[in-house]
């Protein structure tokens, strides 16, 4: 079914970065409520569409833009776009959230003079993104997959004048883009198998390629995943990006942009259908990142860097879902839909807090929040009953699934999705108890208030989503409504009974709350981080050494390696040319000593030269 | 009549002359030598020209008298330019032209 | 419209405009700005005319606006004009950078030893000798031409450019003269090859096409070009007079040198060495391609590295071309036409990088990138074209190189993967050499030495709006420039006896258009 408003959805966040980048300065004073208006329009589109779609959900709506790509004999890309049941949800959230974050910008960026450009890349992030979930074929997917990198690029760079910022920037970018390079060769992988890299093309011919292809494709696909979605081994870009702006963080951070390896494995469910391997790859992707985020989170005190440890750890569940196949995808996606809610919720949330305490991170200054921003700590409290799965709230439902589908995998992927479960409880209470309750550890001028209604009215819709987003679940809502995409899960047995499961989970859920209670409300926090602690949270704050060893194992290796290439180029390959240079011209300054200026001697070679010219011509003669 | 001592006449003056080219140093006489060559060729021609009983040689010789003459002048011209700017007519003085 | 209907010689009023241009600017007094407005002039009637062959171009391919008169009878030399698809884009960004460049380099002659009468003049020469060298279909008027661009470009090196011009200027005069002088031998050689021909001694591509050379013959005639080519492309190990002549040029005559002159190289190569020497193309291809990838690489090693803004991206350019050489050498269709594009986004993207560099060295006084920090607080328009040029540079999806690169890529898959997956690990060090020189010379706080610095002006913008204007264009659009080489890729390809690989699974194509 043709729908010839789709472009619409995606062009209006687009044409409004481009007014806001190009406008200058006259767009200051109106920029924000522009860049603000975008996301808006382009989420009632989304809702038109959305409901075209479930009138009838056997034809996803879809549009030829224009031909993008027509060159040599085969190679042939059109623009289209397709807005089905999976893209459906994810518009729907990108526009929808992130409209709410942009709300929530206008406060929180008010003090900003830059805050028009602020609203231009959050468009400009918007655009790209939704390209990114409407496009249907794998090469414009690819250009909306690298725009979100640059938009993340811009925006964690948002404050380039401290040199932080901007290293952070250029890391996100740079470690992104080896996940790009599995990309692009995954596509150039298509284009020689099958000649194509739309949807449609590659999941026709998905059924008779090899199996080493189907396995060399999802392997590639998922080191794309991997650098989006900051999975391990290319995870160390996150924590770096909470330099960017609070929204930032929460609308691409968390939300969004990362989760779009989870939407790349998902889209891409035909490949991993034919592979075992390459779906086995993603689990341990996913199971290994869950925990490796969750331990980050345990260790972290500045308030940012938690929550991404813990986005890190919730990414790993989506990743360790899709890598189950039929019956994870679904619900991958319906942890993306709550964590979006309640990542987002908790975000903005750190951000109103920091706006409150002069934009101090440090949670062991923070302490007894609760009276003085009720509203935040309340809407916080949602994002954080539904994180750690508390029963009624999304978290619960979606993450329950999660585990029960790992079980269904394999035992001990199970028991890990379960630990990830209580450590997540654990550093979720450290936070909650460090930020909002306990004794007051503020530093001496901090005047802490309530933020305005521009920022908490966003934290209050996003709290109510936290709080009840599981409904989407009711009456297998959700599992209809992605089965055109994803196909049916199977019904098939548990090893142990989804009860059970439910029981264990709760149970190791309330443990990891009381050792956090514990260890943080029963004792005083320290005012400053401890020194003299175990090797396990000097490992942990150390982001478990992933930068150490990339310093380690690639940055230093690469200096030198430049650097003897610098030296090599100038001194050998320059060297060999400047050499011939300096031979030819030694050379010649040792034969000009020849012409000594005097005469006789010129006359003498002279007749010695025409003395063996005249023999030479005689033995020619004589002979 | 044999042509034979006329070349032999002009090898003998060719070598005289090239002999007082390369050990004399007053550049009149080197100069002088160099005449001397020359005529010493002039002669060869004009022994070959009397053998093959045809003028080319003289002709050729008529030549050569031409470009000593003028040679002559250029040279007597540079060298009275140089004694008088060094006062030496020494060719081993004038040196300066070298790497 | 071809060739034959034509009722003027445009090719020949496009390349002898500015050279008459050049002459008149040199008759003009030596003070005032209107030496500069009316090169300006010359060179934008120059791209006016330009545009009107492209727009009258059959994109059916083939050689269209053909001109053919005797020269040198003897020796079968003719003066033979024409454009095919590839010939056109270049001759295409050749007027459109010249103009710019111009109005880039208003003031960079003002204090020079020489005139700007001088300076004008030589960038007009330039223009009208690199239209020449894209338009001939005669392999010696080719030669003549080729050679002849070398002396404008010496003299713009040598006597407006930095303290170390000089050396700069006369290594690469050498470096380019020994390639000129393999390449004399060959085209020697070609004359011998094609007197023996029924149709007696000619040097028209199209007679030269239909030699029947040996397959001995034809290797080393081969040689003779492609290392004159590839001195000017220029690939790994003849690269390293690039970042001295780039970086001591004025960024104006940078851009000419990078985006234009050395333009000749690949385009050589794609004409000359795959349409006359089709078989020692097939031979050499493993070879040049291992170059190319080492050349990718390599220049992108030496990039991150630099320490000098003009010398990073001089090699910068050496990765860019050794993309553009492995897809020509792939011979795959998508490959190349992925390289001739290459070849018309590079060109675009470099000479926006290279002005943009220049104007912010030109505030600075430093070439260093140490001595840069915080600009984008201080002029943002600056750090946001620079960022932009940048990124072009990096091959963003979504603006021109992405797409060219990705053809290179992809074609180069298909019949090396090696060689792609090696190749496709540059962009990761393209990331890194663009955004390292990005965060140390704009970002950080404000130091001294930038606080003062100026935004761009009005003048500056209108000469980078067009080159960014048109990357992010060709980045979304880029069918009219694939339509034009496309023909032109076809039909070589057949030259070369190569088809592409078919898909190793045939989808159904009604299934691709669901």
């Amino acid at each position: 079914m043709t729908y010839s408003l789709l472009y619409l959805i995606i062009a209006i966040p687009a044409a409004s970065a481009v007014v806001l980048l190009l406008g200058g300065r006259l767009a200051d004073s109106w920029g924000h409520l522009l860049g603000t208006a975008a996301p808006l329009a382009s989420f009632v589109l989304g809702i038109v569409a959305f409901l075209k779609l479930r009138d009838d959900p056997t034809q996803p709506l879809h549009q030829h833009v224009f031909t993008w790509i027509d060159a040599g004999a085969t190679f042939h890309v059109e623009f289209n776009l397709l807005f089905d049941q999976l893209s459906a949800l994810f518009v729907l959230l990108i526009t929808g959230v992130g409209g709410l974050i942009h709300i929530y910008s206008i406060g929180y960026m008010a003090s900003d003079d830059r805050r028009r450009r602020f609203f231009g890349y959050l468009n400009l992030f918007v655009a790209a993104m939704l390209m990114l979930v409407l496009s249907s074929d794998y090469l414009s997917l690819f250009l909306g997959w690298e725009g979100v990198g640059l938009a993340s690029y811009l925006l964690i760079g948002f404050w380039q004048q401290k040199n932080s910022a901007a290293v952070a920037a250029k890391k996100a970018f740079i470690v992104n883009r080896v996940g790009d390079v599995g990309m692009a060769l995954a596509i150039m992988l298509m284009f020689t198998t099958f000649g194509t890299s739309s949807f449609a093309g590659v999941r026709a011919g998905m059924d008779s390629v090899s199996a080493g292809t189907a396995t060399a494709l999802g392997l590639l696909l998922l080191l794309g995943a991997c650098g989006k979605s900051a999975q391990v081994p290319l995870q160390s870009w996150l924590l770096d990006a909470m330099e960017g702006p609070t929204p930032v963080s929460a609308l691409i951070h968390a939300a969004t942009m990362v989760t779009a390896g989870v939407y790349l494995v998902v889209r891409s469910s035909f490949v991993y259908e034919q592979t075992q391997a390459a779906q086995t790859a993603v689990v341990v992707v996913g199971l290994v990142t869950l925990l490796w985020g969750a331990i980050i989170g345990c260790a972290k005190d500045d308030i940012k860097k938690a929550l991404a440890g813990s986005t890190m750890s919730q990414i790993g569940y989506m990743m360790l879902a899709a890598g189950i196949g039929p019956a994870g995808y679904v619900f991958a996606i319906f942890h993306l839909l709550t964590h979006g809610f309640f990542k987002a919720n908790m975000f903005l949330g750190a951000g109103s807090v920091m706006h409150a305490m002069d934009d101090d991170v440090n949670m062991r200054r923070y302490g007894a929040l609760q009276k003085v921003m009720p509203v935040t700590f309340l809407t916080f409290a949602c994002g954080y009953l539904a994180i750690i799965g508390f029963p009624g709230f999304s978290g619960f439902w979606s993450k329950d699934k999660i585990i029960e589908a790992a079980f269904h995998e394999n035992l001990i992927v199970g028991i890990g999705a379960v630990l990830g479960a209580g450590i997540t409880a654990f550093y979720m209470t450290r936070l909650m108890i460090m930020t909002f309750v306990g004794q007051k550890r503020w530093v001496r001028d901090a005047h802490p208030h309530e933020s305005p209604a521009v920022m908490t009215l966003p934290l209050v819709v996003l709290a109510v989503l936290s709080a009840f987003g599981g409904f989407l679940l009711l009456g297998g809502w959700i599992q209809n409504w992605l089965k055109p995409v994803v196909g049916a899960a199977g019904e098939s047995d548990l090893p142990i009974s989804a009860t059970a499961i439910q029981l264990i989970v709760l149970a190791v859920v309330a443990a990891g709350i009381v050792v956090g209670y514990l260890m943080y409300l029963r004792q005083r926090v320290a005012d400053e981080t401890p020194q003299r602690v175990s090797v396990f949270t000097r490992a942990a704050r150390a982001d478990l050494y992933g930068d150490a060893f990339n310093e380690a194992a690639l940055m230093r290796p690469g200096e030198y390696l430049t650097r003897s290439l610098v030296f090599f180029d100038n001194r050998r390959v320059d060297g060999i040319v400047n050499g011939v240079a300096a031979l030819i011209g030694g050379t010649s300054g040792r034969v000009r000593r020849l012409q000594t200026g005097f005469v006789r001697s010129y006359a003498l070679s002279m007749l010695g030269g025409s003395a063996v010219v005249v023999l030479a011509m005689l033995a020619v003669r004589l002979t | 009549m044999r042509t034979t001592p006329f070349l032999v006449l002009s090898a003998l003056l060719f070598s005289i002359g090239a002999i007082g080219v390369l050990v004399r140093r007053n550049a009149i006489v080197v100069f002088m030598c160099v005449e001397l060559m020359l005529n010493a060729s002039n002669l060869a021609f004009v022994a070959f020209a009397r053998q093959n009983g045809n003028l080319d040689g003289q002709i050729a010789a008529f030549f050569v008298m031409v470009v000593a003459a003028a040679e002559v002048v250029v040279g007597l011209a540079i060298i009275m330019t140089i004694f008088r700017t060094r006062r030496s007519a020494s060719v081993d003085d004038a040196s300066l032209l070298k790497y | 419209m071809n060739g034959s209907e034509t009722s003027l010689p445009w090719l020949t009023i496009l390349a002898a405009l500015p050279i008459v241009g050049a002459v008149l600017l040199l008759a003009l007094p030596r003070r005032g700005a209107l030496v500069k407005q009316v090169a300006l002039a010359v060179s934008l009637v120059a791209l006016g005319i330009s545009i009107g062959i492209a727009l009258q171009y059959d994109t059916g391919g083939g050689f269209q606006f053909v001109e053919e008169h005797n020269w040198i009878r003897a020796f079968g030399v003719h003066y033979a004009l024409g454009v095919d698809g590839l010939g056109l884009l270049l001759v295409l960004l050749t007027t459109i950078l010249t103009p710019v460049v111009i109005l880039a380099s208003w003031n960079d002659a003002d204090d020079a030893r020489w005139s700007v009468n001088a300076f004008f003049a030589l960038m007009l020469s330039l223009e009208g000798l690199s239209v020449g060298v894209f338009a001939a279909t005669d392999v010696f008027l080719f030669y003549v031409l080729f050679e002849a661009t070398l002396i404008p470009i010496y003299f713009l090196i040598g006597g407006f450019g930095g303290p170390q011009r000089s050396y700069a200027a006369v290594k690469f005069l050498l470096y380019s003269l020994l390639g000129g002088l393999l390449m004399l031998a060959s085209v020697v050689g070609l004359y011998v090859v094609s007197s023996r021909t029924a149709g007696g001694p000619s040097y028209l591509l199209q007679d030269l096409m239909n030699t029947g050379m040996s397959q001995n013959t034809g290797r080393w005639l081969f040689l003779g070009f492609f290392v004159a080519f590839a001195v000017k492309a220029p690939m790994w190990p003849v690269h390293t007079w690039l970042p001295d002549a780039a970086s001591e040029a004025t960024p104006g005559t940078s851009v000419l040198l990078v985006s234009v002159l050395d333009k000749i190289g690949t385009f050589g190569m794609m004409r000359f060495c795959l349409g006359l020497f089709p078989e020692a193309s097939r031979w050499a291809s493993p070879v040049v391609m291992t170059l190319a990838v080492i050349s990718v690489i390599y220049g992108a090693l030496l990039a991150i590295g630099q320490n000098d803004i003009r010398r990073l991206i001089a090699y910068t350019s050496v990765s860019h071309f050794g993309f553009i050489v492995l897809g020509i050498f792939a011979l795959t269709s998508t490959s190349q036409a992925g390289s001739a594009l290459y070849m018309f986004n590079h060109g675009i993207s470099t000479a926006a990088l290279f002005l943009v560099t220049g104007f912010l060295i030109s505030r600075r006084g430093s070439k260093m990138i140490g001595d840069f920090g915080g600009v984008e607080k201080v002029a943002p328009i600056l750090a946001g074209t620079f960022l932009l040029a940048g990124l072009s540079s990096l091959s963003l999806p979504g603006l021109s190189p992405f797409v060219s690169e990705f053809l290179v890529l992809a074609g180069t898959f298909s019949t090396s993967i090696t060689a792609a997956v090696i190749a496709t690990l540059g962009i990761v060090l393209a990331a890194l050499y663009i955004l390292l020189a990005y965060q140390r010379t704009m970002t950080g706080p404000v130091r001294e030495s930038t606080r003062h610095m100026r935004d761009l002006n009005l003048r500056e913008i209108s000469a980078l709006a067009p080159l960014l204007v048109l990357i992010v264009i060709l980045g979304f659009f880029p069918k009219p420039a694939l339509d034009a080489v496309n023909p032109t890729v076809s039909s070589l390809l057949d030259r070369v006896h190569v088809s592409d690989p078919a898909p190793t699974v045939a989808t159904d194509p009604e299934g691709a258009s669901r």
